[in-house]
């Protein structure tokens, strides 16, 4: 309950103060947001199973972020920034895909 | 996982999510300007390219011209200014050269003062004209008196006539002695005057004297009324 205030409160945020990102994390940003989703939808999915955690959510939560943002780092620093953040998104949007499917399955039934 | 006050792991929990809200739609707005372009394709983007290309190159045209124009007028300003000093300073001159204008500048004084017989108008005419001969730009003559005391412009025109005692010059009455003021250079117009057999040896010969005095400035302030002319037209 409490998560999809903080959720609608921060895009509120977003959409009334319009900050602009600052050059240093535009590399950054998108793939940490991405990772974020896969955190959540995971967290949703532990959530139907039963098995949702809060320390685990918030320690794969942070993690995610952060291990996304060092590979782009790295594949930056490595000249491979590109398609290393492409490998980064395709392997997070399979996994939020398994997660949604999953979701969907407790959901629907199907 | 409903519960009704926040524990510690639910309020990370939400900082968290606030944060991935937030970052979402600041990602999603910094996206949103090249959106139109990022999706459109090799052929649109060519074309808005040259499209660009084509208006860049018009709006450099027209700074171009404008930037012309804007010297043109600003040369033709310079010139109409000139034309119109230069204009300015002709008519000054022709002013003075017509007497229409008074005038100033290094010259003479000539009093002529009668002996024995009166200063005849001759002997004016000679002195005028001797001192026209040496570069003489503008003359006035005044005589004593109340009624001769105004003085005359002298120009191309004047005559000099005697009038009993006196001297009518222009259709004025002039009564002796006489002071012509002359603007020209002083030195040349001294050696004129003072020749043998010119105007200074003249009116002594008839008992007289003339008296010449130099002086800068000298003022001719007698103005010739302009002659409006009816057949003359200028040519051009």
């Amino acid at each position: 309950m409490f998560a999809v205030i903080a959720l609608v409160v921060g895009v509120a945020l977003g959409v009334i103060f319009r900050p602009t990102v600052p050059v240093g994390l535009v590399p950054y940003l998108p793939i940490a947001v991405i990772a974020a989703l896969d955190a959540v939808f995971g967290g949703i999915r532990a959530r139907l199973d039963k098995i949702f955690d809060d320390k685990q959510f918030v320690i794969s939560f942070i993690s995610n972020v952060l291990v996304a943002a060092l590979i782009v780092y790295l594949g930056d620093q490595l000249g491979v920034g590109g398609q290393l953040s492409t490998g980064v998104v395709v392997v997070l949007g399979v996994r939020i895909f398994g997660n949604v499917a999953a979701i969907r399955r407790h959901l629907f039934r199907a | 996982m409903r519960i009704k006050r926040p524990t510690p792991g639910s309020a990370s929990i939400a900082v968290l999510l606030l944060l991935l809200g937030f970052a979402l739609v600041v990602q999603l707005k910094s996206r949103n300007n090249d959106a139109d372009l990022a999706a459109a394709r090799p052929e649109d983007l060519v074309r808005i390219l040259s499209d660009l290309d084509a208006q860049q190159t018009r709006l450099r045209n027209e700074i171009n011209d404008l930037e012309d124009t804007k010297r043109q007028l600003d040369s033709g300003t310079q010139g109409q200014e000139a034309a119109l000093a230069d204009a300015r300073k002709r008519a000054d001159e022709l002013g003075i050269l017509a007497g229409t204008l008074p005038a100033e500048g290094p010259g003479l004084q000539l009093d002529f003062v009668a002996g024995g017989e009166p200063v005849r108008a001759e002997t004016i005419l000679d002195a005028v004209e001797e001192l026209r001969g040496a570069g003489a730009e503008a003359m006035q003559i005044s005589g004593a008196g109340a009624a001769g005391s105004a003085p005359v412009r002298i120009v191309a025109s004047t005559y000099f006539v005697d009038d009993g005692g006196g001297l009518r010059v222009d259709g004025a009455v002039l009564e002796a002695p006489y002071r012509v003021t002359v603007i020209g250079d002083p030195q040349t117009m001294l050696t004129a005057l003072n020749i043998p057999g010119g105007v200074v040896d003249t009116v002594r010969q008839h008992g007289g004297t003339v008296s010449v005095n130099q002086a800068d400035p000298v003022r001719v302030t007698a103005r010739h009324a302009p002659v409006s002319l009816k057949h003359a037209r200028p040519v051009s």
